[in-house]
């Protein structure tokens, strides 16, 4: 049995005076995808963020390699990806800078070749100079969603991550989640939208007191 | 670290340099402004060599507060900058470099054309340049400073005028020193017990500021 890098400890969140969820417990394993489920304003975007550590959580704790991540941000955060509704993508720098600042950020230095590969393979090689200001929404999430590749990060954090994308980037998303559990990595997402990923571990998780039909 | 710094006065920088623009508006409002008072009090030489330190002086916060509201505005709308405080870097580091990128792109340029307007105000040479050690010395503070209004005024609707409500007071002691040396030396004083000051402000708030601003950011995030 692998062990259990993501744990969640009787979490609860509020925003203002609304309880959204308590007493949540969770644990996700290496090669584990977690899919996070529940109807609009139901907390979905907010528990993600209380796993990345951006938001407190009201009572409880995340903790990774078993420990809490509010010890150890620096080092949580090297292994952390998280791509939220916004795609922090710069319209005034083109794909290629984007990714080099993305990089820059986490300490690494640049690999312009490795950079472009990622791109490519996110079907931009056209746009590889272009300003991101031009280019269209998908596009513009699959400039972040080359950053992501680019981190080598363990854990992905990817709220709706498929908003956006046509059924191409669709088929090419469900194909990196896949590569990225098989290669040991965690993935917690949230998504209205069915993926297609056989033969790997589906973890469901409601969030909210609406039941909504699951995609099967 | 020293690598992160780096990325960050870089992108800055990069950006500054893609929208010339908005970086030529906090320029010519430093002009306008100081231009606006000989035209406002009359065109006497000793009347104007009186009062243009602080004037100049005061156009220069003016024009640093016009930029600073942006400064973490835009990458707050974009996402960038969750994915800034995400990175392993420490969010202290950020805001220095964010700091330091915006007093090199709006900072600096006030130092260049401050000593024309000096000559606009009749201000004698060592007035100027006791005017210019003073910017030199005070513009970083007015960044340093600015940014922890800036992050505690971020997403807020109406931030800009709340930060101008904030800043504009911390930027007072800035304001004294820095117009009291150029004073002093057209009176014969001195400048050295103001410049002294303003030095230790700028120390003061470089050891301070970003503290402040990184935790207020982390706040003005959750």
């Amino acid at each position: 049995m692998t062990t259990s890098l993501l744990s969640v400890h009787d979490l609860a969140c509020t925003r203002g005076d609304r309880l959204l969820f308590k007493g949540l417990n969770f644990t996700v394993r290496a090669g584990e995808l977690l899919l996070v489920q529940g109807g609009n304003g139901q907390g979905k975007t907010s528990l993600l963020r209380l796993l990345t550590g951006l938001a407190r959580p009201e009572a409880g704790e995340v903790h990774w390699r078993g420990a809490s991540i509010t010890g150890q941000r620096a080092a949580y955060h090297a292994e952390m990806m998280y791509l939220g509704h916004a795609n922090g993508v710069k319209d005034d720098l083109n794909p290629v800078e984007n990714l080099r600042f993305a990089e820059g950020l986490q300490g690494r230095a640049f690999n312009p070749g490795l950079a472009t590969a990622m791109l490519e393979r996110m079907g931009l090689s056209r746009c590889l100079d272009l300003p991101c200001r031009v280019l269209s929404f998908g596009q513009r999430r699959r400039v972040a969603l080359a950053a992501l590749l680019l981190a080598g990060a363990t854990l992905w954090i990817l709220d709706e991550p498929l908003t956006g994308l046509d059924v191409h980037a669709v088929a090419l998303m469900e194909e990196l989640i896949r590569d990225h559990l098989l290669a040991g990595g965690l993935v917690v997402a949230t998504t209205h939208q069915a993926l297609n990923l056989e033969g790997i571990p589906v973890q469901r998780l409601l969030v909210g007191n609406v039941a909504i039909p699951g995609p099967a | 670290m020293h690598r992160f710094l780096q990325a960050v006065l870089w992108r800055d920088l990069t950006l500054a340099a893609r929208r010339r623009g908005d970086w030529l508006i906090a320029q010519f409002f430093f002009v306008m402004v100081a231009s606006l008072f000989p035209l406002g009090v009359g065109p006497e030489p000793q009347m104007l060599a009186r009062i243009g330190p602080g004037v100049l002086w005061v156009a220069a916060t003016l024009a640093s507060l016009l930029s600073l509201s942006r400064l973490f505005a835009d990458d707050h709308r974009d996402g960038s900058l969750e994915h800034m405080l995400l990175s392993s870097g420490p969010t202290v580091l950020l805001v220095l470099g964010k700091s330091l990128a915006h007093w090199l792109i709006y900072g600096i340029p006030l130092l260049v054309i401050a000593p024309v307007l000096g000559l606009q105000f009749n201000l004698p040479t060592d007035a100027i340049v006791t005017l210019e050690i003073s910017l030199l010395l005070g513009t970083p503070i007015l960044s340093l400073l600015g940014g922890v209004g800036a992050a505690l005024t971020l997403g807020l609707r109406g931030g800009g005028i709340l930060l101008t409500l904030l800043i504009l007071p911390l930027y007072v002691p800035a304001l004294i020193f820095g117009a009291g040396a150029v004073d002093g030396v057209m009176a014969g004083t001195g400048a050295e017990a103001h410049l002294s000051l303003l030095g230790a402000f700028l120390v003061l708030s470089f050891m301070i500021a970003p503290w402040i601003a990184a935790a207020a950011l982390r706040v003005s995030l959750e």
